[in-house]
């Protein structure tokens, strides 16, 4: 027999209004608007584009008011809100090597074209608290710096001679990217579907993963060959017009990881590499990413698979935070007939175990009186 | 004419390219300036979806899936019967639909000179600013180095 138990109607919608007045706050407080958190709070604004695989900046800053600043649920609602649009197509490749170039480093060459060009970076800050940002004070403009225009290649690009460095990856002509938000994850995955759940992927998550490989778990000698943030154009092919109709432009990060690699029966001595490739400024995940992307690579490349990062279905079957909380998070959800059941399930293995443990002691008892 | 097609599409394709980049706001209000009628029928939308982001692995391998973005598009059709589309980022449908018909009178050779001088100039130009300030501001900030000779060997 099942018994449904209904309630708490009230109870549910009066908490739905309590957190909007929470959410809200002192109302002497002047409320949030949505383009002071696309402006100021840009990073987290890109956090959730990214792992909300959602490039529209004021969804995402909405997401995250409407979330009280709670970076997974603001995913959670970006997640939901995409399942509701139509899809008009799959853009051309972006040409990376085109960006119009807001940061771009190389750990490995110092002087490549174009340069080592900072951008706004946190690298180098002291990690102060600063007392007059929470005064409110004026910040200065941008300094400026007219010189020419300057090509900056994409550092594999300039690095493929010799051949020590491996191409980018190359799949079959005729293979189309697979796209997991139309079909479920199988294991083994081509390289390809990979790089789409990693690039939505929980940046603790790979961050934590890139971290062991470089602690010894998967070791794999990495560089930062290059990372560049800036933005790119998008272009679309669609059947009513003759050429691909350009939509605008989004910014992403790069990060080209370069490894060292002592070769194997599958592949020479070289340097082989990792991509990672994220909506906005985030070059901790773009680089988490690439570790993750080349620890990943190790049946390709004849490496022993020993550690999680090379784990193909553990990286990406935990990787997908809406997932993984929305699995969590149920568990504080009504079990109570679930609990019911197991509760008299374990009355009745203790009852039994008690039961042998007495008849045990009775029997203990008679051989020492024996 | 094949020459001629090719320069007639790069012109369609780059005054869309431009109207994706503005800012609405901005092209409502040369559009007022401007004096480029504004009727049209809507054919369709204008309406949201998604667009699915290519990149290709390494940078310029075979190409994988990002994530989405937000695109709007409208499809217009001018008294005169050209028919105009427009596509662009976000979720301005207000903007798509004059981007729309700015792609129908551009067709128009009535019209055309019209939407690239008030239109599409003006909007170049600003969106050209706005791209050399960043530039210069993100060039200013490339690293200049230089050897420290230490010692007197």
């Amino acid at each position: 027999m099942y018994v449904a138990v209904k309630g708490g109607e009230a109870a549910i919608a009066n908490a739905h209004r309590l957190l909007a007045d929470r959410r809200r706050g002192d109302r002497s407080v002047p409320a949030l608007r949505l383009d002071q958190i696309v402006e100021q709070l840009a990073l987290g604004v890109d956090r959730v584009m990214s792992e909300g695989s959602l490039y529209d900046r004021e969804l995402a800053a909405l997401a995250v008011v409407q979330a009280r600043g709670d970076m997974i649920e603001a995913i959670f609602l970006v997640r939901a809100y995409r399942t509701t649009l139509p899809r008009f197509g799959y853009t051309n490749p972006v040409d990376t090597g085109a960006m119009q170039v807001e940061r771009r480093v190389s750990a490995t060459y110092k002087d490549l074209p174009g340069g080592q060009v900072l951008g706004p970076t946190f690298d180098y800050t002291h990690r102060l608290l600063d007392p007059e940002l929470a005064a409110g004070a004026e910040v200065e403009t941008p300094a400026q710096r007219p010189v020419e225009p300057e090509a900056m290649p994409r550092v594999s690009a300039i690095l493929a001679h010799e051949g020590l460095i491996e191409a980018d990856g190359e799949m079959p002509l005729d293979h189309v990217p697979g796209d997991i938000t139309r079909e479920p994850l199988q294991f083994p995955m081509a390289r390809d579907i990979r790089l789409q759940a990693l690039s939505r992927g929980d940046e603790g998550f790979l961050l934590a993963l890139g971290y062991s490989t470089q602690r010894g778990y998967a070791r794999n000698h990495p560089f930062v060959g290059e990372i560049r943030i800036g933005e790119v154009e998008l272009e679309l092919d669609v059947p009513e017009l003759p050429f691909a109709v350009p939509l605008g432009s989004i910014r992403v990060t790069e990060c080209q990881m370069v490894n060292q690699f002592k070769g194997s029966a599958k592949a020479p001595p070289q340097f082989t590499r990792g991509y990672g490739l994220v909506f906005g400024q985030s070059e901790r995940k773009a680089m988490a990413m690439a570790l993750c992307d080349r620890a990943l690579r190790a049946s390709e490349l004849g490496e022993d698979v020993v550690a999680a990062a090379q784990d193909e279905e553990f990286v990406i079957s935990h990787s997908d935070n809406v997932q993984a909380t929305g699995f969590v998070e149920h568990l504080k959800l009504p079990h109570y007939v679930d609990f019911q059941a197991e509760l008299g399930l374990v009355r009745r293995m203790r009852a039994e175990y008690e039961a042998r443990e007495n008849e045990d002691k009775a029997e203990d008892k008679r051989e020492a009186a024996e | 004419m094949r020459g001629r097609e090719a320069r007639e599409q790069a012109g369609r394709k780059a005054l869309m390219a431009t109207l994706a980049h503005a800012e609405a706001d901005e092209i409502a209000r040369l559009w007022n300036e401007s004096g480029l009628p504004s009727e049209a029928e809507l054919l369709r939308g204008p309406e949201t979806g998604l667009v699915t982001v290519r990149g290709r692995i390494g940078g310029g391998g075979a190409p994988f899936n990002v994530g989405e973005a937000t695109v709007t598009r409208a499809t217009v059709r001018l008294p005169s019967g050209q028919v105009g589309h427009s596509y662009a980022l976000g979720r301005d449908k207000g903007k798509a639909r004059l981007a729309a018909i700015a792609d129908a009178l551009w067709q128009d050779p009535v019209h055309r000179e019209t939407v690239e001088t008030k239109l599409a100039a003006p909007l170049r130009a600003a969106l050209d600013a706005a791209r050399e300030t960043k530039r210069v501001e993100t060039a200013a900030t490339k690293v200049d180095f230089f050897t420290m000779v230490r010692g007197e060997d």
